[in-house]
């Protein structure tokens, strides 16, 4: 008789069927990356044993066992229902329905272009509708924009783009053009903060940080920083990119600490030092990949950056990262498992 | 953890004011309110606590005692301790 095989899905979101022994090797081989690519500890043979039975858990949705339920924070949270669902009412509204009809424990008021460069130019405005919905709501409700200092080059920005002056050589050039980004982004983002805190922000997020590498990650940890000095009200959750800190410049420190090449472990230790609150930690899904392939990896990842962190960990659970697919309508089946595989094994504090 | 359901948006809250974790700020907000963890996640249970206490809540029964938003926050602050900065800046443009 043919071995039974599980449903599951690759990490691009695509049906596969696969046996025991794919599923057990998988888990392993996924471990095994994390390990070689972290140099951090494998998980136990026992909490192997538990992510089989979650993959394989029969029910289309699993959840977690009773009281291990942890609590939600998330970026761009306020353009998911009149932007990305196409349903037409103000933000501030959407708020009331985050609180109200989703049951959420928070949501973050942003501009649709998701960035603090843009976001700096209508603060005072986006500060309005931050207020107006504060005034309404119960739940703590964050200001979140990405640093993103990619828009910081030319032609829309003041410095040369590094990503041009790179594969010219001109190296010395495209790190000063990333410091000079640096100064910039930090001063728009803590100009924006200002603004929200003046209304009453109950906490700011710095999402996607790290996107143009370890740049991006330095003005996060030092508008962090600066933030958490000036408004010591206001709680800052910084998130990640990616699970890996990319090294466009290469030698930038924080607290004299490298930044390129980072994984979630050590980038939570800055992320507390700049003053923290919430470290959104990231694990990249591999598409070619299985999820329990992938899964096994993010445990691995998620568990050794929770066993460091002194501040809550809240595990980025979007498209095609932290185990999920890399898709745009997400399948119920894989996002429970990854939850509910993060909580019991990787020991999160939230998403 | 459900939010105002439940008791999500005062275990965030201490998430984010006191940088506690997970455990820690369900119990510390569990303590404050006077109920069990396994109470702190019964959405039967925190709903009457919450609707006594003018917590907040996700659906009422309309009625002038309705408490939502910056009033519920004001209670919150005082049932867990601490500061919340809306809180705190309404009180500053009110003049309290």
């Amino acid at each position: 008789m043919d071995e039974k095989k599980y449903f599951t899905r690759m990490g691009d979101g695509s049906i596969v069927y696969m046996t025991e022994t794919e599923i057990r090797a998988d888990i392993e081989e996924g471990v095994a990356d994390a390990v070689l690519r972290g140099k951090i500890d494998p998980i136990t043979e026992e909490e192997k044993e538990h992510l089989y039975k979650i993959v394989t858990a029969p029910g289309s949705i699993v959840g977690v066992e009773p009281g291990k339920q942890v609590v939600l924070t998330n970026d761009s949270g306020a353009y998911k229902i009149n932007v990305k669902s196409q349903i037409p009412i103000p933000k501030e509204m959407e708020t009331l329905i985050y609180e109200r009809c989703l049951g959420c424990d928070s949501v973050d008021v942003g501009n649709t272009d998701y960035n603090y460069k843009t976001a700096k130019g209508v603060a005072k405005r986006e500060a309005s509708a931050l207020k107006q919905a504060l005034n309404v709501t119960t739940m703590p409700l964050f200001y979140g924009a990405m640093t993103n200092l990619g828009f910081y080059t030319k032609p829309d920005g003041p410095v040369d783009n590094w990503a041009v002056l790179l594969p010219d050589g001109k190296i010395k050039e495209a790190m000063a053009a990333q410091e000079e980004a640096v100064e910039h982004a930090v001063r728009d983002v803590v100009f924006v903060a200002e603004q929200m805190y003046d209304v009453g922000a109950d906490g700011f997020q710095l999402d996607t940080s790290g996107a143009a590498g370890d740049a991006d990650f330095l003005a996060a940890l030092r508008a962090c920083e600066e933030i958490t000095k000036k408004f010591p009200g206001m709680g800052v959750e910084i998130g990640m990119a990616g699970e890996f800190v990319l090294g466009m410049h290469g030698r930038l420190k924080y607290d004299g600490k490298r930044l390129a090449g980072l994984y979630p472990h050590d980038q939570v230790k800055l992320a507390e030092k700049a003053g923290a609150s919430i470290f959104g930690a990231v694990v990249n899904t591999n598409c070619n990949k299985s999820f329990p392939w992938n899964i096994a990896r993010v445990c691995t990842f998620i568990k050794a950056c929770t066993n460091v962190a002194k501040i809550p960990v809240h595990a980025n659970v979007g498209m095609g990262v932290c185990g999920v697919p890399m898709v745009e309508m997400m399948p119920s089946d894989m996002i429970s498992r990854a939850d509910k595989a993060l909580v019991e094994i990787g020991k999160i504090d939230g998403f | 953890m459900g939010g105002v359901r439940t008791a999500g948006d005062l275990v965030l809250r201490m998430q984010l004011a006191k940088k506690m974790k997970i455990t820690e700020a369900k119990e510390y907000v569990a303590a404050k309110l006077g109920v069990t963890l396994e109470e702190l996640h019964d959405v039967v249970t925190m709903t009457e606590l919450r609707e006594d206490r003018g917590l907040g809540l996700a659906h009422v029964e309309p009625c002038a005692e309705e408490n939502n938003g910056i009033a519920a926050k004001f209670r919150i602050a005082k049932a867990l301790d601490i500061e919340i900065n809306s809180v705190e800046r309404f009180k500053e443009r009110a003049g309290m």
